[in-house]
């Protein structure tokens, strides 16, 4: 087993006493960051990569540090949830349906600890999923030429729109967007400047870390100004009764063949493009609803409908990794981030990773299991010190997101030119959101405008321009035909879909997964 | 009729995007492809879907009343002078005044929060700069 001596690996680059200390004060920070509402996965991990750069922290730590994050969002998202009936992030929409109701009976406590026992199984398995089919993929992606990695980001960007995507003409906008600013800039390949409008400043081109800490970050002290910090959430979590904080065992068992399941479907929404944790959850809660609510107890407070949703989503997390690892192409937003922040660092992922820096790979996969321990254990006892952190009103929090946004681009490259161009994408990123324009391609697009360019250069040099080239191989084919699929099924079943996702989502929730 | 607008300023972005990419001065060597085209293809798709947008809107968003956008762009404000005299006068003293301001116009009493903002200032000089030993802007009093 290949894979498995890899992780052994792993581990050996893993343990040590920084990369332990920054897997835990990650998983802490993504736990609050998850917990309060207004910060989700991926502007969490987005204020932290600015900081996490200037810092100098090496490769490995450093995505050590923002998946810990990330998983721990995505751990945090549900508490909020379950106790406020605000989820703390898209992804624990679900997690409201039932883990809410649960609450009102007072078996708040038994459903944070339940859903904090499904979220491990489900990030758990992911993780071993990770582990089997990331090389797979590489495999695969070792076969890719410039056409085909050319076809491939079209086939991101065609389908991170998503099933649920409301209005693809928005999505395609918002991909072309990001693309149009990554043209700014110094062409690579001739030298010549671009879209620079004789400003010296932009020859670089539009630093992606600004573009994104702006849109996701920026944008969400705007939303909140917006109504006046207007916190709904203010002080009721002190009020919800926890009751008992330990899942009794026939509890557990009861729960586990929904864990389980879930956790299988989770992780093959969060592997496939564009459908991310949100759908992860989405389609676990509906499918063990048609298989085991005989007597209609979903929905009133069914320990199941907090197990299901939780596990899908926590294992769509980790399902998510393995196209950015693999092909370095996200499928989702928090992704999307993850992925700039290895760019950051100079290392392209994708197949080359594997081979390259196996060192980093098998390092963030150890670290990812021993983060998923840690974060059990902070989230079923402790979890009494995280309702707390939901008595911070927004109206104090939002000033530190935004104090903490300026210090991290400032401290990358210490210009008020780049303030400037953040405090842009945080306006633009709150007028896109207020207009319904989905921002994760916008990020995708400023993340790999110049990759994409690149590989139909380099694909029409080895043609000599002969655009035919683009869909010569059969694997470019399938990834054409699966592009334009992916396009255009949303706009053909999205409806129905739809309408049951947004059944009972709140419209000020986190912007992406 | 807000998709409608911003369909209309896709749209004129997207000939802007053309009109400069046609501009774009050549270099001596140069591939197949050259620099120009790949921006005019991501401005075709942007004209497109901009034209899409701007003939099916979707419903209009409520936009916050006249008042509340007054608020966010004064809001706006403060962070550009922020941004601007942040060297000038240095971490402390700029994001002590900004964070006091963002906390105040978020609803907090005016005299907590001046207490809120210097608070957020220190503790942020103290986590990022004397424990973690990020460069923040000096200011002339050294801090």
């Amino acid at each position: 087993m290949d894979a498995l001596s890899s992780l052994v690996d792993g581990f050996a680059v893993a343990v040590t006493w920084q990369n332990l200390f920054l897997a835990l004060i990650g998983c802490l920070l993504g736990t609050v960051m998850g917990a309060l509402p207004g910060l989700g996965p991926s502007n969490g991990v987005a204020i932290l990569i600015p900081l996490a750069f200037t810092l100098g922290l090496p490769a490995t730590p450093a995505m050590i540090l923002l998946t810990s994050v990330y998983f721990g969002a995505m751990y945090g998202g549900r508490i909020s949830s379950i106790l406020l009936n605000i989820p703390g992030d898209e992804p624990a929409l679900m997690t409201t349906l039932d883990g809410y109701p649960m609450a009102q009976q007072g078996r708040g406590g038994e459903a944070l600890a339940l859903s904090g026992v499904a979220s491990f199984v489900g990030a758990f398995l992911s993780t071993w999923g990770l582990v089997f089919l990331a090389p797979q993929l590489v495999k695969l992606a070792l076969l890719f030429g410039p056409a085909e990695y050319f076809a491939l980001y079209a086939l991101a960007f065609a389908t991170l729109g998503g099933i649920a995507s409301k209005n693809q003409a928005k999505a395609a906008f918002a991909a072309a967007l990001g693309l149009a600013i990554a043209m700014i800039g110094v062409d690579g390949q001739t030298g010549v400047p671009r879209f620079t409008f004789g400003e010296v400043h932009l020859y670089d081109g539009i630093d992606f870390l600004v573009a994104i800490v702006g849109l996701f970050a920026l944008s969400e002290v705007f939303v909140f100004l917006e109504h006046g910090g207007a916190g709904a959430h203010e002080g009721q979590a002190g009020r919800a009764r926890i009751g008992r904080i330990v899942p009794s065992l026939s509890l557990l068992r009861h729960c586990t063949p929904t864990m389980l399941r879930a956790s299988v479907l989770g992780f093959i929404a969060g592997v496939l493009p564009g459908a991310g944790a949100s759908l992860g959850s989405f389609i676990s809660y509906s499918m063990e609803k048609r298989l085991v609510d005989r007597k209609g107890t979903f929905g009133t407070g069914d320990p199941r409908g907090v197990a299901a949703p939780e596990a899908g989503n926590n294992a769509a997390a980790g399902g998510a990794l393995v196209p950015m690892l693999a092909l370095g192409v996200p499928g989702s937003g928090t992704t999307a981030v993850l992925l700039a922040m290895l760019l950051a660092l100079n290392i392209t992922p994708g197949p080359l990773l594997f081979q390259k820096n196996p060192d980093v790979v098998w390092g963030l996969i150890a670290a990812l299991f021993i983060g998923n321990l840690m974060l059990l254990a902070m989230n079923i006892p402790m979890v009494g010190l995280f309702v707390r952190v939901l008595l911070i009103p927004a109206r104090i929090l939002m000033p530190v997101v935004a104090m903490v946004s300026f210090v991290g681009i400032y401290g990358i490259s210490g210009s008020s030119f780049d303030l400037l161009v953040m405090i842009g994408f945080g306006v633009l990123g709150w007028v896109l959101r207020k207009l319904d324009v989905p921002l994760v391609p916008i990020i995708l697009g400023v993340l790999l405008g110049n990759a994409m360019e690149a590989n139909l250069r380099r694909a029409m040099t080895i043609s000599d321009g002969d655009w035919s080239a683009l869909v010569q191989s059969p694997l470019s084919i399938v990834l054409w035909a699966i592009a334009i699929i992916g396009f255009v099924l949303p706009i053909v079943f999205g409806k129905v879909l739809r309408r049951r996702l947004s059944l009972r989502k709140d419209a000020e929730g986190a912007a992406v997964d | 009729m807000s998709d409608r607008i911003f369909g209309g300023i896709g749209l004129a972005l997207a000939l802007f995007i053309i009109w400069q990419a046609r501009l774009i001065e050549l270099s001596f060597i140069s591939d197949p492809v050259g620099p120009r085209t790949f921006p005019i293809i991501i401005a075709v798709v942007l004209g497109v879907s901009s034209l899409i947008i701007l003939l099916r809107p979707d419903a209009a968003p409520q936009w916050p009343r006249a008042v509340r956008l007054l608020e966010i762009a004064v809001s706006v404000a403060v962070m550009v002078a922020y941004a601007m005299l942040l060297p000038v006068v240095g971490f402390v003293v700029a994001t002590a005044f900004a964070a006091t301001f963002l906390t105040w116009r978020l609803g907090t009493k005016a005299l907590w929060s001046v207490a809120v903002g210097v608070l957020t200032s220190l503790g942020i000089y103290a986590v990022f700069h004397l424990i973690l030993g990020l460069s923040l802007a000096r200011g002339p009093l050294g801090f």
